[in-house]
């Protein structure tokens, strides 16, 4: 049975240095509710540390949880790996653990807290997440198809660590699944502003760093469940799936 | 000054394009942002750049830029080599970081667009 789902999978916690503190599992789970999201996905900055704790928050609260992580690729662009499967995101985790250096500076940079699932701060990570990792572009896609999951390029209308920005256009050849919206533009616009944008999947989550900024933009899509299969089914207009936007 | 002249007194090496060194460059332009290229690079402008990606040769053909430079003893992809020469797009290179390759160039006429 076909159901609509309003998806928001682009969504930091207090694990990404650059969020706020009060981007615990429980709060971000409450406040996506609130927001009448369906599903959410949680993408931290190279790292997938609180993405257990939010799926038991989601779990408890009844709210549909994504597991995902936003690559920082050689080159700076950011790209997001969803995953149906928490193995396989795990597997994507020790790639970029394998390929990533430093260690953060909280007072630069900002704290990195691992949470619970009631919020509470059980540990802090100490490598640098928001550096850039080792691998190229082409190969984070690659890696994400290979562990089954749902490659997106983030916000592609900003000036800073998009494809767009740092590579111009999308890479021939480079299989990505959509490329990302950030809330600074429509779809529409984003697609009138953008050539680049064209033949492309447009999809519009909303990168919230703070409460309040979850789910101001999202992407509405048909399937029988909120998961990356269906997610991916939409996208391609397979079985009747389809993107509402 | 040709690309050619120019790598032969800045003492870039020549990793691709050999054959296409006899253009006269108009200026240089330094970025790791592709996009800023494709905006601001004049023709025939050589392109100081860290990027390998096979992105970098489309967006010199974009400009028609004389050739690009890579810093710090960075080698192109296998990818970018094959497109560059597809295209005769010369890809230089040099041991040296930035600073120091586009200081050189400018010390020799190479000037920016102001």
């Amino acid at each position: 049975m076909l159901a609509t789902f309003h998806a928001d999978l682009h969504l930091h916690t207090c694990l990404s240095p650059c969020a706020e503190e009060e981007m615990g599992p429980l709060a971000i789970v409450r406040q996506a509710k609130k927001k009448g999201l369906d599903v959410i996905g949680i993408c931290d900055h190279n790292s997938a540390g609180n993405v257990a704790a939010v799926r038991q928050a989601g779990r408890r609260e009844g709210l549909a949880v994504i597991g995902g992580v936003e690559v920082c690729s050689e080159e700076e662009v950011h790209i997001l790996g969803l995953f149906d499967e928490q193995e396989s995101l795990l597997n994507m985790q020790r790639l970029i653990e394998e390929n990533l250096h430093g260690e953060n500076n909280p007072e630069l940079f900002g704290q990195q807290s691992l949470c619970d699932q009631n919020d509470a701060v059980v540990a802090r990570e100490t490598r640098l997440l928001i550096g850039a990792t080792e691998l190229s572009v082409d190969e984070v896609v690659e890696k994400i198809h290979q562990l089954g999951g749902l490659a997106v390029a983030s916000h592609v209308d900003r000036e800073s660590f998009s494809l767009f920005s740092q590579l111009g256009f999308v890479p021939r050849g480079l299989q990505i699944d959509a490329l990302e919206i950030s809330p600074l533009h429509s779809v529409a616009e984003a697609g009138d502003s953008f050539p680049q944008t064209k033949g492309y999947r447009l999809v519009s989550f909303s990168d919230a760093h703070r409460l309040e900024e979850i789910g101001t933009t999202f992407t509405t899509f048909r399937g029988i469940s909120p998961s990356v299969k269906e997610f991916r089914k939409a996208l391609l207009g397979e079985d009747e799936r389809e993107i509402l936007n | 000054m040709t690309v050619k002249e120019m790598a032969e007194r800045a003492e870039l090496e020549v990793l691709v394009g050999a054959d296409g060194l006899d253009v006269e460059v108009t200026g240089g332009y330094a970025a790791d942002l592709i996009s800023t290229v494709m905006a601001n690079a004049k023709q025939d402008n050589v392109w100081v750049t860290w990027h390998l990606h096979p992105n970098i040769v489309a967006a010199a053909l974009i400009v028609k830029l004389s050739a690009i430079i890579l810093v710090s003893g960075r080698q192109p992809e296998q990818e970018t080599v094959q497109r560059a020469q597809q295209e005769g797009m010369p890809i230089l290179g040099s041991s040296l970081p930035a600073f120091e390759i586009i200081g050189r160039l400018h010390g020799m006429g190479i000037l920016g667009t102001v």
